[in-house]
């Protein structure tokens, strides 16, 4: 099995960012487009930043014989494979999103996104908690930054959520073996965040070594 | 819950740090990559960087210094000066940037900021507003009106007026400079705050004016989600971690602070 970490370009995240925040964990990512590519690298993040229905049309574009990169990550997080997925990736695995109605998501999990109700600003940008169910493995309590709009409730059955508060109570983030979505910017969130990334590193390492 | 930011920016022209009062008299105040590496240190939240470079040139350099300021940085990046187009905004993300600022061009153009909304996200969206007194002026929502070119050109827009069509347009965030307080360390103008704070939903970060905590704590108070600034932390008068705990005895907790009691 490769032992490549791969980021996959959406060509509206903030790529160089998600980059950096693997390389200062001991990574040695690439930018890749191609379904293949996604199925056989040892780690994959689809990372955040960009609207549901942008995002969706770049995973849906075709790779070689018929494959696109939404089968291949879907594929890759139904057999437990080392997965990351950042903010809008996080949105994705689930049915859809009030931000694009008319779009579908990858249905790996049952719920929808919706926007923030009720006097808080929207979006929410900043740093907010991060509370961890104590069998969570690679995501851990603290505070983490968040730029989103839009939500998911939590309940991810199955998983192991962690949540946190913005009005009321959501999704902060969810883990699921080696598989692991965060609402907030794990890139972003200086050393808590730099933390998830290690141990996320660590669980893929491990998979690795493990007799297929 | 959410926690109010405190964010230094780094003013950057041809790869250097700047600052001046009312964005004229621009004096060096050292080195991005240094500073940025030290702020993140300190407990800075957030980081912004302006490109104030007057060439293109310039500007080709600041995307280098974006690249350079992201290696070390671990942190959420602002970046703005000189996007035009999504693809201005696109070539940012690609070398480090988390959102991207918009000021001169969307004045020109609203639609940058619905192009930029529907592509990267409102969250990925802000717009920065300079805002001057008019002397004399008293309209339905003050007496600001907007201003770009480093303050020179007036463009007859209110403030206000303009924040709550960026909203609609898509912009998530806004970055509200007051131009009469700009490096004067004479406090934000918190009627401005208050005014363009309570006309739009969306998060405000103050700018322009900020000496003290007391300022910073004022400013949150008025309706800002964030406090920027800059000369007081490139001069070394204070740093990131002290303003912190002095915002703590006000009864403003911030990520460290948080942090260090959890």
């Amino acid at each position: 099995m490769s032992t490549s970490t791969l980021v996959i370009g959406t060509g509206t995240a903030n790529t160089a960012s998600v980059l950096a925040g693997l390389q200062r964990v001991g990574a040695a990512p690439e930018l890749t487009r191609d379904p293949q590519s996604v199925r056989e690298a040892a780690r994959v993040v689809l990372p955040g930043v960009g609207t549901y229905a942008a995002v969706r049309a770049t995973l849906d574009s075709e790779g070689a014989s018929g494959d696109s990169l939404a089968a291949a990550v879907s594929d890759r997080i139904r057999e437990g494979r080392p997965t990351l997925c950042i903010c809008l990736g996080l949105q994705l695995l689930f049915e859809g999103s009030e931000e694009s109605p008319e779009v579908r998501g990858l249905g790996l999990i049952p719920g929808y996104a919706s926007r923030f109700l009720g006097t808080d600003r929207v979006p929410q940008l900043g740093w907010n908690a991060v509370e961890a169910a104590a069998d969570c493995e690679i995501l851990a309590s603290g505070y983490a930054y968040y730029a989103n709009s839009y939500r998911l409730d939590a309940r991810a059955p199955g998983w192991q959520l962690a949540t946190t508060d913005h009005g009321d109570t959501f999704l902060a983030a969810c883990e699921r073996g080696p598989v692991v979505a965060c609402q907030f910017h794990p890139e972003l969130s200086g050393d808590f965040g730099m933390g998830i990334l290690e141990r996320w590193m660590a669980a893929a390492r491990e998979q690795e070594v493990k007799p297929c | 819950m959410l926690m109010p930011r405190v964010i230094p920016c780094l003013d950057v022209r041809d790869g250097r740090v700047v600052k001046g009062v009312q964005f004229q008299g621009l004096r060096d105040a050292g080195d991005p990559v240094q500073l940025a590496a030290a702020y993140q240190e300190q407990g800075a939240d957030e980081l912004v960087i302006l490109d104030v470079s007057a060439t293109p040139e310039g500007r080709a350099n600041a995307a280098e210094t974006v690249a350079a300021v992201r290696e070390v940085l671990a942190l959420p990046l602002t970046v703005g000066g000189g996007v035009r187009r999504a693809e201005d905004a696109a070539r940012l993300l690609n070398a480090g940037a988390d959102k991207v600022a918009v000021n001169t061009a969307a004045v020109e153009r609203p639609e940058l900021l619905r192009e930029m909304a529907e592509r990267f996200g409102a969250q990925c969206t802000v717009l920065a507003i300079d805002a001057a007194t008019v002397e004399g002026l008293t309209g339905a929502h003050g007496p600001w009106e907007v201003v770009t070119h480093s303050g020179v050109e007036r463009r007859s827009r209110d403030v206000v007026v303009w924040a709550r069509e960026a909203a609609q347009l898509g912009a998530g965030e806004i970055l509200l400079t007051s131009w009469d307080r700009d490096g004067t360390r004479s406090g934000y103008d918190l009627d401005l705050l208050r005014a363009v704070s309570q006309a739009v939903s969306l998060p405000v970060i103050a700018s322009g004016g900020a000496d003290t905590p007391e300022h910073m704590a004022d400013a949150l108070k008025a309706g800002a989600s964030a406090v920027l600034a800059a000369s007081i932390f490139h001069d070394a008068h204070t740093t990131v971690a002290a303003v912190k705990d002095d915002l703590a005895a006000l009864g403003v907790a911030t990520r460290s602070v948080a942090e260090m009691r959890s």
